[in-house]
């Protein structure tokens, strides 16, 4: 199937001030002016616009065929996008939230990731999975859950996490155009707190490319989505109360991992705090401490740390002191110094 | 409620009057010609795998009416998603005898590249999607892309297959559901035939059929006997007809029997009666088809003979050419996992090349072939 593609929406220019999730919403609007295949569809993204607004007015503006509403299977949702996928369709799978992803698993780990590796190149799967994720809203324990970690195993996907509305839009619509199934988790505790300056139209942010969010010297703080306006606040009280400078690493995408800017921070700071909302144990921020152990551990001057969620399951009434916040990261930040 | 089994065979090999396709003599000797290539392909597979020289194998055997019946009812242009018991279906989609036994091999004559496992075949030029082994997951993709094909009005229709096991998972649920819906162009065909490996298909549901779980969906359930290419062929093409009508999914329960073990890492003697075996081997469908063609004069000992040393010579001679081609290259390993290789694959094959220069890497894990 050939593509039949429009010249519009993209030509906009200018910036507008927006949150992540009118950023996400524009990055959608403006893949399907471009792109007549990319289809959004999951539970609620009709007339509703999705449980969060992110896909709001995109029923009304291209029709009931390109964005529409499905029974409430994760299983189907999933399993259909990589049947739309493999037909060539652009297909965008909202899950309603990424707790509610497992019945679905089977279909990302074994089927969306490994199609193109298990026909020889024959049959891929372009396809882009979106869910909001991650603490901060009182969700509890199947609202709040910071899965990554499962993704980030499996060969054949990608995994990106904005935190910032301008990066949001700009994966997004460097996810959709990828070849590759590509994992979106949106940090749902800043869809709407992050407000910024957005490019209109055309706007892509390469997979694969860290963002320096604080230049610094003495530290690197290594974190994504929801955590990076924490770091903001950790490194600002680091530096007042003992004269720290951090340089904090916006991740951006997990897979591919931009492992040079890492490791060039890392050797410049020789100090490093690795911060995620996940479970500890056997959390990304494990994979972190590794590579810098492998390739790094000549230039570190204070041990690795690690600031993440407990390895409890999330806690509801608790979560103010479950999630990593500046002062927990702060603290982590001083036993680099002093161990 | 219950379902008729839709039979136009009688145990005499006749077609019950006002059922027959009335198909010209020329396709049926075609689908004879398929059945029996389809069988001497699943006898080499079985003994390659006995002497050594593959991995595994999973043989069709009993069950070569339901599925090249069921895809003969197809146009070429209609895609497929299989499961794993239905290689007739690449017989008649002219898959060369070489390129479905270098899969075998995986080897670099495999389109797929030496990835997955004997039997699980991907062949992009005949319509006919990667295969994995998972029971049901395929059954959701059929629907989707029966969405994609009817929201871009393509008249494409899609086949697909699972066993009574499929029957059980999330996908048959979803997928059914999902296809019903959107009225996506989609024929789900499930092969009962009996035995899910040793779960026997009765304890897999409580329903009195599987077709009759068509009903719950909204959509039309068939029953038709697996064994009689004729009613598989009639029951199928209606459902694909109507498919392409744009009035949606039809479940069809083609009931037949694995005369074989599950895989050649099974041994169906530890669970299964006897005296069931060998009633479901008096209803043979390649006999019964044999006897319906000698009625009608298309068979006699010289057609016989063309069909099955032909075919066994044609797989023969492939045997050899596709066992022969080299293996994949080793740094293959790190193709495909994405359309470009990320800078930590491109670092870990390096590694693997490195090491490799040196000799003895992977010399203590077993080879190809196990």
């Amino acid at each position: 199937m050939t593509a039949t593609k429009k010249k519009s929406g993209a030509d906009a220019t200018g910036t507008k001030v927006m949150t992540m999730l009118e950023a996400i919403n524009d990055a959608m609007r403006t893949e399907m002016a471009n792109d007549d295949r990319v289809v959004v569809f999951g539970e609620d993204v009709g007339k509703k616009g999705g449980v969060f607004g992110t896909t709001a007015g995109l029923h009304e503006e291209f029709g009931e065929a390109r964005c529409f509403d499905t029974p409430l299977s994760e299983c189907g949702i999933l399993g259909a996008g990589v049947g739309m996928a493999l037909y060539g369709l652009r297909p965008i799978a909202e899950i309603q939230f990424l707790d509610f992803i497992y019945p679905g698993f089977d279909q990302i780990v074994s089927e969306a990731a490994k199609m193109r590796y298990r026909s020889g190149g024959e049959y891929t799967c372009p396809m882009v999975i979106r869910s909001p994720y991650g603490g901060g809203i009182r969700g509890g324990h199947y609202h709040s859950q910071s899965s990554e970690a499962y993704f980030c195993h499996t060969p054949g996907l990608k995994v990106v996490i904005p935190s910032t509305p301008a990066d949001a839009k700009g994966l997004l619509i460097a996810s959709i155009r990828d070849e590759d199934p590509v994992m979106f988790l949106e940090p749902k505790a800043i869809y709407r707190h992050a407000k910024d300056e957005v490019p209109l139209g055309e706007h892509v942010v390469e997979l694969g490319r860290a963002r320096i969010a604080r230049e610094g010297t003495d530290v690197t703080i290594l974190c994504y989505g929801a955590m990076v306006p924490v770091c903001q606040k950790a490194a600002d009280l680091a530096m007042e109360e003992h004269g720290r400078s951090c340089e904090i690493v916006d991740l951006r995408t997990l897979v591919p991992l931009d492992e040079q800017t890492i490791l060039a921070s890392v050797k410049k700071t020789g100090r490093v705090v690795i911060v995620y909302e996940a479970p500890k144990t056997g959390g990304f921020g494990g994979e972190l401490s590794a590579i810098i152990a492998e390739k790094a551990i000549e230039y570190m001057e204070g041990p690795i740390v690690r600031v993440a969620g407990f390895d409890t399951p999330f806690p509801y009434a608790l979560e103010h002191l479950y999630m990593p916040d500046p002062k927990r990261v702060a603290a982590g930040i001083e036993k680099t110094f002093v161990w | 409620m219950s379902l008729e089994l839709l039979t136009i065979l009688d145990k005499n090999g006749k077609a019950q009057k006002g059922k027959d396709p009335n198909l010209p003599p020329e396709e049926l000797k075609k689908l004879y010609r398929l059945m029996v290539a389809t069988r001497a392909l699943d006898d080499r597979g079985l003994a390659l795998q006995r002497q050594g020289r593959i991995g595994f194998y999973l043989q069709s055997t009993g069950q070569e009416a339901s599925h090249i019946g069921a895809a003969y009812a197809m146009k070429a242009s209609d895609w497929l998603f299989p499961a794993y018991r239905q290689p007739g279906i690449l017989l008649l989609r002219d898959v060369p005898y070489e390129k479905i036994i270098a899969e075998w091999f995986g080897n670099s004559g495999d389109t797929s590249k030496g990835r997955q496992m004997p039997v699980h075949y991907s062949f992009r030029q005949a319509n006919f999607v990667s295969i994995s082994s998972p029971i049901g997951t395929q059954l959701t993709h059929a629907a989707g892309a029966g969405m994609a094909a009817k929201a871009r009005g393509d008249d494409t229709v899609f086949m697909t297959f699972c066993g009574d096991g499929g029957t059980s998972s999330n996908d048959f649920h979803s997928g059914l559901n999902f296809a019903a819906v959107y009225k996506a162009p989609v024929v789900f065909i499930c092969e009962n035939n009996g035995w899910a490996i040793s779960v026997a298909s009765k304890n897999q549901t409580a329903s009195e059929s599987m077709a009759i779980k068509a009903d719950a969906y909204g959509m039309p359930g068939v029953r038709v006997d697996g064994n009689d290419i004729l009613a598989v062929y009639r029951v199928c093409k209606e459902a694909i007809d109507r498919a392409r009508r744009g009035e949606g999914p039809t479940l069809v329960e083609t009931v037949t029997y694995r005369i074989a073990s599950h895989s050649s890492s099974d041994d169906a003697d530890r669970y299964r009666d006897k005296k069931e075996f060998e009633a479901w081997q008096k209803k043979d469908p390649i006999q019964r088809f044999k006897t319906y063609l000698k009625h009608k004069k298309l068979w006699n000992e010289a057609f016989e003979k063309e069909c099955v040393v032909g075919a066994k010579e044609e797989i023969m001679a492939a045997t050899k050419v596709a066992e022969a081609l080299p293996p994949m290259g080793p740094e293959s390993m790190f193709d495909d996992v994405y359309m470009n290789q990320t800078p930590g694959l491109k670092a870990q094959r390096k590694e693997l090349h490195d090491l490799m220069l040196k000799g003895g890497v992977g010399a203590e894990i077993g080879h190809f072939p196990l």
